[in-house]
């Protein structure tokens, strides 16, 4: 009985992702199987057989796998035979996509957004956005799982890589086709793994101003959010939005600027390890739960720091 | 084209929700409940495509309580053709729900099904791929945005980091995504209207499917608040903790 971590990556890198999912996985004991499913991604596999604690790494790689559609990598999960204990992926666009499919032929539940492991089949998730923590015990035999990764701390040790087994087993693409992939050119970080992200709300009072908040994220390499008073008064784009219908982030340090703190908007951030809240008004509901606040003018205070910050 | 809506009756997005004291759920007695926010896109999109005559009938159905006509009526109202509600009184998680709707699929035969990527009560992500793998239908999680022609559909997807464009054939599975599309309002005309369109009521029983249970809850517990930490006096100050005493820089 093993488990099976499903490697999310571009065919080239692997997502860093993979290294909380891994820590989940050797939380739940037994010997973990890393899936490489992809195109020319020998390299992904090497990566993967480097982390400790890696019991082995499959390899398939095809054409049909390049864009890791949900329809193949199911077939190809399902197919495998094996007895797995577990199967694990990150709960990123990827994992979140993928696994209950997977169950769903299994004819097994699944477990989304797991942030506690409790015992080998309790498991502990956020639902209703994080105002509450729902505790199951899965009575399957096998445990299809989507990790939070902010809640596992990452594999970060090195082993001899241990060995690559190649697969060949080929799945019918279902009709679906790859047409196209836009990626940000951001060079930002991602929001949803960001170490650190930097938010603004409406006090930015306009786009034209809100390239405070991007500067500050830049000099931290963060990433950047918004509340939703910024992203409906069109200071940013709709995918910038943490909170209850938006992203839902728990990075080690969140910097909320100009934001009051409405209950939608704390549902996707209050997870976050440190919380830094910069608003002039002194009774704003963020600084409730922020650990460190700074009363007074953002657009003093942010200069100051981003000053600051580029002399370190 | 016929497409087929599932809308699930959750508590308001705008409600703080309550935990209740014996860990057995939240509070939902004397709380506003709505459509779930991401299947409001889903019904927008379906009549956009009605509207641009690429959708002949549009169909929404719902499981749950008697309740739940209310979120169906709505959806009437909103443009909706036709309603069907599957009681039942338990309590249907996702896999369960992906069963029952896919009887419904057989009923009616939908060639387009779109739901909302998630409700927002169990954050599970999950009915849409679920049902799409029962039917063994292409699935397109996270739309935003959607093309229909000659019996393929083109799909924008949210990914992370960016977008995916997916081209397959239909019928297919899509869930929705914020950006979708702004779902409009219900006209009072058009209220009073969907109380004379057609809703189906069909007993869960009366389906013929088997369910089995795959997970005990436990308990549903508050998670753990975070009291207010110090209002520091200066930008330096600030450094000096997040780099000292949090260090997190």
């Amino acid at each position: 009985m093993s488990t099976l971590v499903l490697v999310e990556h571009d065919n080239q890198k692997m997502n860093e992702a993979t290294r909380n999912t891994l820590a989940a996985a050797m939380e739940l004991g037994g010997e973990p199987i890393l899936l490489v499913a992809g195109h020319h991604c020998q390299s992904v596999a090497e990566q993967a057989a480097r982390m400790s604690g890696v019991h082995a790494v499959w390899l398939i790689d095809h054409e049909h796998f390049e864009h890791q559609l949900a329809e193949n990598l199911a077939e190809l999960v399902v197919g495998s035979e094996a007895s797995w204990e577990a199967i694990l992926a990150p709960s990123t666009t990827f994992g979140k996509n993928v696994m209950p499919r997977i169950a769903a032929k299994m004819d097994v539940a699944q477990i989304s957004d797991v942030s506690r492991i409790v015992e080998k089949d309790v498991f502990e998730h956020p639902v209703y956005a994080g105002n509450a923590i729902e505790t199951v015990r899965v009575l399957d035999p096998v445990k299809v799982l989507t990790i939070r990764t902010t809640a596992f701390d990452p594999i970060v040790g090195e082993q001899e890589p241990c060995c690559i087994e190649r697969m060949d087993k080929v799945v019918d693409p279902a009709g679906t086709r790859f047409v196209k992939q836009e990626l940000s050119r951001s060079e930002r970080p991602d929001l949803g793994s960001a170490n650190i992200v930097v938010s603004g709300g409406r006090g930015l009072q306009s786009a034209e101003k809100f390239k405070l908040v991007e500067e500050l994220a830049d000099v931290l390499g963060a990433a950047v959010g918004a509340s939703r008073a910024a992203v409906d008064a069109g200071f940013v784009p709709n995918d910038y939005q943490v909170g209850q219908t938006g992203k839902v982030v728990a990075p080690n340090l969140y910097i909320a600027v100009g934001i009051s703190g409405a209950v939608q908007h704390l549902a996707g951030m209050k997870d976050s390890k440190v919380i830094v809240a910069i608003n002039k008004d002194e009774d704003a509901p963020i600084f409730q739960i922020a650990d460190y606040g700074l009363v007074g003018d953002l657009f003093e205070l942010v200069p100051q720091l981003i000053a600051l910050l580029k002399k370190n | 084209m016929k497409i087929l809506v599932a809308v699930k009756r959750v508590i308001d997005p705008y409600v703080k929700i309550r935990v209740k004291a014996d860990q057995t759920g939240v509070e939902t007695q004397n709380v506003k409940m709505a459509m779930n926010p991401f299947d409001e896109i889903a019904v927008e999109e379906a009549i956009c495509l009605k509207e641009r005559g690429l959708a002949s009938e549009i169909v929404v159905v719902s499981v749950g309580t008697d309740a739940s006509q209310e979120t169906l009526r709505h959806a009437l109202a909103l443009g909706a053709d036709r309603a069907v509600l599957v009681r039942g009184e338990q309590s249907f998680r996702s896999l369960d729900i992906a069963k029952i709707l896919q009887k419904i699929v057989e009923r009616e035969q939908p060639q387009l099904i779109l739901m909302g990527k998630q409700s927002i009560d169990g954050d599970n992500n999950q009915t849409p791929q679920m049902l799409a793998a029962l039917l063994d239908w292409p699935q397109a999680t996270y739309a935003s945005g959607l093309t229909v022609e000659d019996g393929r559909i083109q799909v924008v997807r949210e990914i992370d980091g960016g977008l995916e464009t997916l081209a397959m054939p239909l019928p297919a599975v899509v869930s929705t995504d914020l950006r979708l599309n702004e779902p409009r309002y219900a006209s009072l005309p058009n209220i009073m209207k969907s109380k004379r369109k057609p809703l189906d009521v069909i007993e869960f029983d009366s389906l013929g499917v088997t369910l089995k249970s795959h997970v005990e809850v436990i308990s549903i517990t508050s998670p753990p608040t975070r009291s207010g930490g110090s209002k520091l006096e200066s930008v330096q100050d600030l450094l000096n903790k997040l780099q000292h005493e949090a260090k997190v820089l």
